[in-house]
């Protein structure tokens, strides 16, 4: 992977962070959280920052970063769709549905699409079993999809803004 | 409270929220403010009332009038007919599957009738922003009992009493766990809310959360005052924002009201709980794990003992306890161990909250007593199989339990009935399936979890369970042999026998559940290449009969590949080099003229 130069404010942002944690090293999970929801991911090099504030060694930030499915190394895409793999969702056909995003996004899950728009994952129960199954697209929630509905769902963002109507 | 004449409570549960309760909620703000009513009405967001299948659920109070499927078109009819003019809307009731009859209060509606609500007695009834309205029911009355009335002692044998098991799956008598970590000298000790449910497919401790966190908080409390510990922590998932973000409204609200914080309600303890986010492991919902994880590391599990009660967070003696075991507490403590011994069967007391979902008419979040059977669970609360179909199995207990038959339903529901069957309570998980899910694929999807959470510390787990996953993958490729069968078998218990934790020492469960009960469906697989259930692709092929075919387009149209071709009112034709088998057009034909071969 390339490597990346952190823009100078960019470090500042991180080890402000850190210092609100009084750079403790049992705040780590907690400081990669506000990083990551501030940067949207977690390169190699945002850890590094990470290691030398809190003064631990680079390999268990990377160790805790890679351990939990929450935090992301590479950058999600402007659009982040998360299709729900809970059991409830599953037996309702939640395969076929994530399938069929993979097949017209043409990318696997864990990957964002070339121009970067979209980003595929896959998630563990959102809670809305009602709904089965369940697709999230950023935040908004749609429920009770079917492998044909994938093309709309995914126009609706390429055309720029999302539809008011949320489907229900 | 008393100034409002009318209530209306709004469902702000996740699956309400998805289905735009929000919007409601504020439609009705709104247009009850255009009709100079905001004095007279209050609009609440509740918890969650269970019944989300037919979400979003609007009530009525003082008259109780439950409406179902409300969509913000919806809200002024019921101001303009309801509030105004005392007329309920019809349209909007619940309508019983079975007479047709309209329904107009909960608790006259099969879903409700056979539940008893104690874990979940606020949720959908109270707003779970305002501690004035959990006070009012009855709430911090048990922590306020405990302080003046109680010894630490006779609070922790009323729990004792009360045969209270945890919650969280493993049934350990919590009055125990608590007197453990009693005993355990130090200055420092820890209590622990788990709210890290990672079993997929289960929502109780987000309901209970989100419906009514001061229950926590002051089950928390109590549990400070009974072990002598002044600091709790929760674990809760990073990925339940709207649980959170009430459970810190209810911590403020808490502390101004001095029930958290220094000399709580004038007496000399002292108890103060901070939030730590989990962040998507499944592991971490062992206790060892969980604390490592607290600590800002890896989530590994660790060898037992210590136990958690002798040396567990920053090696102080810590207990941890699950949400919805907390959430049993204070009712213990007002009502009395004998009230709550009274319910349930003779090993298993008080209720069990389950996320019931899959196949069924009635999904949704129910509570009910111990020694319930499957039957009424699946059949009169949840309705029956969905379109339907034939019941097939029964899955509790998540990724670490088993499927049932047909056989079980009559069993009544307690821990060790369903450790006995095969399966496991776990956190509280139901899914239901019905005869087009095939058991090998069930299988295969909670090993395919379990690999994915599995932390790879210890090798029977790591390794053990990704050979299982591929023999797995082999059958339903049709490509297994006679030999895997035997072969499953034995990794099993392989991986069951020298595991560390919990996770890998139940992660068979599924397999070893299945081949008991579904044994054909397996040999099906094997010894004939074919897949009753008709689930595994690589098993089957989709055909039209021609004579059949009226050559609607129906199935042309939605096929998502362009795999089917033919002329209007001329039979059509799928290509199965192009068939990606996603079965749209089986579902769609109306001639029943697509045939799986």
């Amino acid at each position: 992977m390339p490597k990346i130069k952190l823009a100078e404010n960019t470090i500042n942002q991180i080890k402000e962070i850190c210092a609100q944690f009084d750079n403790q090293e049992g705040e780590l999970i907690n400081v990669l959280h506000q990083v990551q929801n501030k940067l949207g991911y977690l390169p190699a090099e945002v850890q590094e920052v990470i290691a030398k504030e809190l003064k631990m060694s680079l390999a268990k930030v990377y160790g805790v970063v890679t351990f939990y499915s929450f935090f992301t190394m590479l950058p999600q895409g402007e659009h982040p769709i998360s299709i729900c793999m809970g059991t409830a969702c599953y037996v309702r056909g939640a395969e076929q549905v994530l399938t069929e995003f993979k097949r017209q996004l043409n990318i696997e899950v864990g990957q964002t699409s070339p121009d970067g728009k979209f980003s595929l994952s896959s998630l563990r129960c959102v809670g809305a079993c009602g709904l089965a199954p369940v697709v999230t697209v950023g935040e908004k929630v749609y429920g009770r999809v079917s492998p044909q509905q994938v093309s709309k769902i995914i126009a609706e963002y390429q055309q720029g803004c999302p539809s008011e109507a949320k489907s229900a | 409270m008393t100034d409002y004449k009318m209530h209306l409570l709004v469902c702000g549960g996740t699956g309400c929220k998805a289905s735009q309760s929000e919007q409601i909620k504020n439609n009705f703000k709104n247009q009850l403010q255009e009709v100079g009513l905001e004095n007279d009405v209050q609009v609440i967001h509740t918890g969650c009332f269970g019944f989300c299948e037919q979400g979003p659920i609007v009530k009525v109070q003082p008259d109780n009038t439950f409406y179902v499927s409300v969509t913000p078109d919806d809200t002024r009819e019921i101001i303009n007919e309801h509030i105004v003019k005392g007329r309920q809307v019809d349209h909007l009731l619940y309508t019983d599957p079975n007479t047709k009859v309209q329904i107009t209060e909960s608790k006259n509606m099969d879903f409700y009738k056979k539940q008893v609500r104690i874990a979940l007695r606020n949720c959908g009834f109270i707003n779970p922003e305002n501690i004035e309205e959990y006070i009012g029911n009855d709430g911090y009355s048990a922590l306020g009992k405990c302080l003046e009335e109680l010894t630490p002692e006779s609070a922790i044998k009323m729990i004792m009493d009360s045969g209270l098991r945890g919650r969280g799956g493993g049934g350990f008598p919590t009055g125990l766990k608590w007197d453990i970590t009693r005993k355990v000298e130090n200055e420092q000790k820890y209590v622990v809310c788990n709210a890290d449910e990672g079993d997929p497919g289960a929502f109780m401790d987000r309901s209970i959360l989100e419906g009514d966190p001061h229950t926590v908080i002051e089950a928390m409390a109590i549990c400070g005052y009974c072990i002598g510990a002044n600091k709790g922590l929760v674990y809760i998932r990073a990925e339940y924002p709207l649980a959170i973000q009430r459970l810190k409204t209810a911590l403020t609200q808490a502390r101004e009201y001095g029930l958290l914080g220094e000399n709580i309600l004038g007496s000399d303890f002292s108890f103060e709980i901070e939030i730590r986010y989990g962040a998507g492991a499944f592991v971490c919902g062992e206790e060892t794990a969980l604390i490592h994880s607290m600590e800002g590391k890896r989530g590994e599990p660790t060898f037992k003992p210590p136990f958690p009660s002798q040396e567990g967070y920053l090696g102080k003696p810590t207990n941890v306890n699950n949400v919805e075991t907390f959430a049993n507490i204070p009712p213990i403590i007002t009502k009395g161990a004998d009230w709550f011994s009274s319910i349930g069967t003779e090993k298993s007391k008080g209720t069990k909250v389950f996320a019931l979902a899959g196949k069924i008419n009635n999904v949704g979040l129910i509570e009910v007593p111990m020694g319930i059977t499957l039957r009424e669970v699946i059949y009169d609360i949840g309705g029956g199989i969905k379109n339907g179909k034939e019941f097939k199995s029964v899955q509790t207990g998540g990724p670490s339990g088993g499927c049932l038959t047909n056989d079980f339903l009559d069993t009544p529901i307690d821990y060790d009935n369903l450790l006995a069957a095969g399966s496991m309570m776990g956190s509280g998980g139901m899914i239901v399936m019905d005869e087009d899910d095939c058991m090998v694929s069930i299988a295969k999807f909670y090993l395919e979890f379990t690999l994915d959470e599995s932390c790879g510390k210890c090798t029977p787990c790591r390794i053990g369970n990704k050979r299982l996953y591929e023999i797995l993958e082999k059958i339903t490729d049709g490509k297994g042999t006679p030999e895997d069968l035997t072969k499953l078998r034995m990794l099993s218990h392989v991986i069951k026998d020298s595991s560390l934790c919990g996770l890998g020492q139940t992660s068979p469960n599924p397999i070893l559940s299945t081949l008991d009960n579904f044994m054909h469906e397996y040999e099906a697989h094997v010894n004939d290449g074919k897949c009753p259930a008709g689930q595994c692709k690589a098993l089957l092929q989709y055909v039209i009969t021609d004579e059949k075919c009226t050559g609607c387009t129906l199935c042309f149209r939605n096929c998502p590949v362009g795999a089917i071709s033919g002329e209007k009112r001329n039979p059509h034709y799928i290509d199965q080099s192009l068939c990606i088998k996603c079965g749209a057009c089986y579902d769609k034909c109306k001639f029943d003229a697509i045939k799986i071969a």
